[in-house]
């Protein structure tokens, strides 16, 4: 595989040369993290309003989140994110099995997230924790409660199809890597979908001690 | 005619291929905006006929032109088309992205297939809202104000919702192409400080379509899911806050105004400079005035919330932002009234209605004013005088601006030139109809008259006779042009390259220029607006 | 149609003048700027017109310039800013021991309900020359409560109370309309504030009403079993109301709260989002069993508790009505909630 060979095949048109390529797709990757950084923030907003207005309901909400597997998907979620700079490391230095090794393990473990994530809701669900005519709790401020989990769905929800989206993205860039697209002249896809991989993760670091870590009890599974 | 008229047969974007495919995957920017062009035309007739409904109804003090749910729907969807279908696309959607690699000495913009996946994403978008007007509307004012929107409407308020959050991403995806494309593919030698006006005024509003719109978005899809499963994030009913909404809401919604008409103060600028012949007068000021505005317009939101229920502290403070935010607009007609100055100016239909922008924004900027005062906003707010003042920036302002706009850049984007006298002839229509429509309406808003009411006080008719009479004598002023611009495609004469002697790197190009824009990448090596050097080239600019 | 084109809403209300002058000096601001502005462009347009000036004189730009003309207008609106948030004090403090009028809003009608008694719709009447502070909520979205002739507006929220003031000045009926797009019959929520001597208003509030608001409350107090928790002779199960109403109040999260109209309101029919520190959260949900009329008057009895205006709930009989209380708790060792 000849490196130059790849890169003028690479070159899109109105790019004067591969690095202003390069530097213009990551700043675009940057700038759009940013608006998912808005798009997220309208909610982390609402939550922190109603959390400020009705500590106990939202407190008592938090209490019935599975923290084990809450804990064990950010474990899944930070070692995806190693294996996802790995995976940009090894494409680096021109290791192309391991490179796709390595996304195929972050694809995975991306896949088991949701998998977690599909048991939990499914427990809400049977204990009517999904608001909604369904809607039934015991607690001091049941409606209130009633919002934190209108607001636990809605951020978990937004988040697990942004984690859909990067499963996809993931896939992709392995399929590329497996054909020998990339290599150390040329990464910088692999680079941007670190970028986005590693922003879903951050949003997840946030989520996880808003949601779960609210009060140091826990109905059902704690430590 | 002093330069000579190019071969008809010379390769540009418009006839470099042919067929519907060649057009509707095409990554080239400037078939692009004109793909936006058309689509965004047509929301624009639909928000007219809106329009047209509403002033109909107003004509008489009764509610007897059509049943009041027809008419609630009438002004939602006049807003909401207006709107978010055809204002905020429109310069950047349409004159941003012909122009933009353009000005800079592109090939394109950055990401041209995301560019085309904007545009597609706006077609659904569309798509789904004329489904949701032809299937019955949505009559919950284009503010979607909760708990009426998600509690208590009968119409399609999801599908509305959805279509605007579905268009927001079209948004996000044109602001995000534009930051990167002004910040990594400048020529050689186009430095920040050589930048045509035109593209700050696009960059900040660009940020503010990046930062703003996925709040907005957000939003509309809380109130989607409110309604859909019924779970009170807004709704009082059920544990909510109705204001929470409205905070939200406005967060986007204000700095919208400001996507709004930051391309279109952009626009003016271009052209002022061109027709007085001239270096726009404090290039600084005017660009730093842009993020200034940027900047400022996402700390004011509140400023329609006053009577909301907010804190007499919050409103204090959102109407102190809101009167810093006017200063800036302010420096802008300031400097524009100066390039003026000891200019060289001709009166071509672009100037008319960069003019007609300069005296009608600046009142509906002064109008502004009157609603971040305190005092008085208590008693005008979500009056007509609401309705006049936005009005008059709007259409006064950016519509003008846009039009303007299209004029100026025509012989760059058909290679045809438009009939000057028709187009004069139009300039004054709107001018003269716009102003008929809504200045009564500043009067009929402190008179207390409400707005979005179907029927009202007898004493309150003359006056929206008056308006009804203005819009009409309005609407012919923008049947016109588009008869015309129709027709100079077919029978028009040939433009040349720089008809009008401008400055800018885009007429340099081929009119219309050729796919690639630029056959070798420019080197810049002079200032924006040196109008003294290209009137030196030649002894007298040309004429047309 | 033509006969009487009146371009300015009559002002009947002390606030009335002065947003007045300020509306003017915007006015005039704006017509200054706007002049100032089409003049020097419609000058330079034609002094410097191509036939009479050829060649343009390139200028660069001047700070001098761009500093005056961002100072002064700053200034300017410094100004209008100060003078707009002075009124806006005065708008939104009521003044002391103003008469009070409750008001509901629902699709698509106004319901006054006034202290002595009366009730009623879309018609409004009130004293000249008397302060008058209307406590306003709404049954279902929200609308807003607009009267031109007095200057006023504020929107009326469903779940609480949002509150507005005047004093007229003129008698005399005026518009009142809604300002808050509310659905289908908004233009037609309109109605009339009838501003009348202060002899006339006497002679019709003395007529039909049963009794005031507050010994409405009272009743409702007793119908609903309120009485049988909330007492003043001993420490009930709940906290004792007498001088409650405007004292903070410490809650069981540590939070502190002013018991205003709307905590009222919403303690009652939503007792478990504020639980007063010391007490146990057994308050039954009166949730949809109580209309906002009869909030109303429960809240407007509250008020008066201690202030003289109310009976005390200590000189009531059993209740009158047998409604479901819950599990009966053993004797609380509660505090009393926080003064």
């Amino acid at each position: 595989m000849h490196a130059s060979q790849t890169a003028a095949h690479e070159l899109r048109h109105h790019f004067a040369d591969m690095d202003q390529q390069r530097d213009t797709a990551s700043f675009g990757m940057w700038i759009f993290l940013v608006t998912e950084i808005m798009f997220f923030g309208g909610l982390f907003l609402s939550y922190m309003l109603y959390r400020f207005l009705y500590p106990t309901a939202f407190l008592e909400g938090s209490r019935h989140m599975n923290i084990r597997l809450g804990a064990l998907n950010t474990a899944v979620l930070i070692c995806s994110s190693l294996t996802m700079v790995l995976a940009v490391r090894c494409v680096k230095i021109n290791q192309r099995k391991l490179t796709v090794i390595f996304l195929l393990i972050t694809m995975l473990l991306g896949l088991a997230f949701m998998g977690v994530k599909a048991i939990e809701y499914h427990e809400h669900w049977v204990a009517r924790e999904v608001p909604g005519p369904a809607f039934q709790f015991e607690g001091t401020d049941p409606r209130h409660t009633q919002i934190f989990f209108s607001l636990y769905f809605a951020m978990t929800g937004l988040h697990a199809l942004h984690m859909i989206i990067g499963c996809g993205l993931v896939l992709f860039l392995m399929i590329n890597a497996w054909r020998g697209a990339y290599n150390s002249e040329y990464y910088n896809p692999v680079e941007i979908g670190g970028l986005y991989w590693h922003f879903v993760d951050i949003v997840w670091i946030w989520l996880f001690p808003l949601l779960y870590l609210i009060s140091h009890q826990h109905v059902g599974g704690g430590f | 005619m002093a330069t000579a008229v190019q071969p008809v047969e010379q390769t540009n974007y418009l006839n470099a291929d042919y067929g519907i495919k060649s057009w509707l995957l095409t990554t080239d920017h400037k078939r692009i905006a004109m793909l936006y062009l058309i689509s965004i035309s047509v929301f624009f007739w639909i928000g007219g006929l809106f329009a047209m409904l509403v002033r109909l109804e107003l004509l008489t003090p009764a509610g007897d032109l059509m049943q009041a749910d027809t008419y609630n729907k009438a002004f939602t969807m006049h807003g909401i088309t207006m709107v978010f279908f055809f204002l905020i696309p429109s310069v950047p959607a349409v004159l941003g992205n012909f122009l933009v690699p353009l000005m800079i000495g592109a090939k394109d913009l950055a990401f041209p297939r995301i560019n085309l996946l904007s545009w597609y994403i706006y077609v659904v978008a569309g798509c789904l809202w004329l489904y949701t007007i032809i299937t019955g509307g949505v009559d919950t004012g284009w503010t979607f104000y909760t708990p009426l929107s998600t509690a208590f409407s009968n119409t399609h308020v999801i599908t509305g919702a959805l279509s605007v959050f579905i268009a927001g991403f079209s948004s996000i995806f044109t602001g995000l192409n534009f930051i990167v494309t002004i910040h990594c593919m400048r020529a050689p030698g186009m430095t920040w400080q050589r930048l045509p006006l035109f593209l700050w005024s696009n960059y900040a509003a660009a940020v503010i379509m990046v930062l703003g719109t996925p709040v907005l978005a957000i939003t509309l899809l809380l109130v989607a899911l409110e309604r859909a499963f019924n779970i009170g994030v807004f709704n009082p009913a059920l544990g909510g806050d109705p204001l929470l909404f409205q905070h939200l809401f406005w967060f986007y919604s204000h700095p919208a105004v400001y996507i709004m008409i930051l391309p279109g103060m952009g626009v003016v600028s271009e052209i002022v400079a061109c027709f007085s012949r001239k270096r726009v007068f404090g290039y600084n000021a005017v660009a730093l005035a842009s993020i200034g505005i940027a900047v400022l317009g996402f700390l004011v939101w509140a400023h329609h919330m006053f009577v909301a229920g907010i804190s007499l502290y919050a409103a204090l403070v959102f109407s102190l932002l809101s009167f810093f935010v006017a200063i800036p607009s302010a420096i802008k007609v300031f400097n524009w009234t100066a390039t003026m100055y000891k200019g060289s100016i001709r009166f071509d239909t672009p100037m008319l209605y960069a003019l007609g922008f300069i005296g009608l924004f600046t009142i509906g900027g002064l109008t502004g004013l009157f609603l971040a005062c305190l005092g008085v906003d208590v008693h005008v707010h979500d009056t007509y005088f609401i309705i006049a003042h936005f009005h008059y920036i709007m259409v006064g302002g950016m519509v003008m601006a846009y039009m303007g706009g299209l004029h100026f850049w025509w012989p760059k984007i058909s290679g045809k030139l438009y009939p000057e006298a028709w187009a004069k002839l139009s300039a004054m229509f709107v001018f003269f109809g716009f102003n008929l429509t809504f200045f009564p309406q500043f009067v009929l808003g402190y008179m207390g008259m409400p707005r979005r009411y179907q029927s009202y006080p007898p004493e309150f008719q003359v006056l929206n006779v008056l308006s009804t009479a203005g819009a009409s004598v309005l609407a012919v002023g923008y049947v016109l042009p588009m008869i015309y611009f129709l027709w100079s495609l077919r029978y028009g004469q040939n433009a040349p390259p720089n008809p009008w002697n401008a400055a800018g790197l885009e007429w340099k190009a081929a009119s219309p220029p050729p796919t690639f824009n630029f056959e070798v990448t420019p080197v810049v090596t002079w200032e924006a607006y040196n109008y003294d050097e290209l009137d030196k080239l030649q002894e007298v600019p040309i004429a047309r | 149609m033509w006969s009487n084109l009146p371009l300015f809403p009559p002002a009947a209300s002390k606030m009335a003048h002065q947003v007045d002058y300020l509306y003017f000096f915007l006015v005039g601001t704006t017509a200054f700027f706007t002049i100032l502005i089409v003049a020097m462009v419609c000058f330079f347009a034609w002094r410097y017109r191509r036939k009479k000036n050829p060649v343009a004189t390139q200028i660069e730009g001047s700070m001098a310039l761009e500093m005056t003309w961002t100072l002064i207008p700053t200034a300017i609106a410094m100004f209008i800013f100060a003078w707009g948030a002075a009124l806006y004090f005065a708008e939104t403090r009521p003044p002391r021991n103003a008469m009070e009028v409750y008001a509901v809003g629902k699709q698509w009608m106004w319901k006054f309900q006034h202290q002595e008694g009366q009730r009623e719709i879309n018609v409004l009447h009130v004293p000249v020359d008397r302060d008058v502070r209307m406590i306003m909520t709404s049954q279902d979205v929200i609308h807003s409560f607009f009267v031109p002739a007095f200057r006023i507006k504020a929107d009326v929220l469903p779940g609480r109370y949002t509150s507005t003031w005047f004093h007229a000045t003129v008698p005399g009926t005026y518009h009142l309309f809604c300002s808050q797009y509310c659905g289908t019959q908004h233009s037609g929520m309109v109605g009339e504030v009838v501003v009348m001597e202060p002899a006339a208003y006497q002679q019709w509030a003395a007529s039909g009403s049963d009794g005031s608001l507050a010994s409405e409350g009272e009743k409702a107090f007793m119908q609903y079993g309120c009485s049988m928790c909330h007492r003043a002779d001993y420490q009930g199960r709940g906290p004792n109301l007498v001088g409650l109403f405007g004292k903070p109040v410490l809650l069981d999260d540590g939070r502190t709260v002013i018991a205003d109209e709307s905590y009222l309101r919403e303690s009652i029919i939503y007792p478990g989002a504020k639980i007063a520190s010391g007490f146990k959260n057994i308050m039954p949900n009166f949730q949809g069993q109580i209309s906002e009329e009869e909030l109303i008057s429960l809240v407007a009895y509250i008020k008066g508790l201690g202030t003289g205006q109310s009976n005390p709930p200590a000189t009531m009989a059993e209740p009158t009505a047998v409604y479901p209380v819950g599990p009966q708790p053993e004797k609380s060792q509660a505090t009393p909630s926080g003064k």
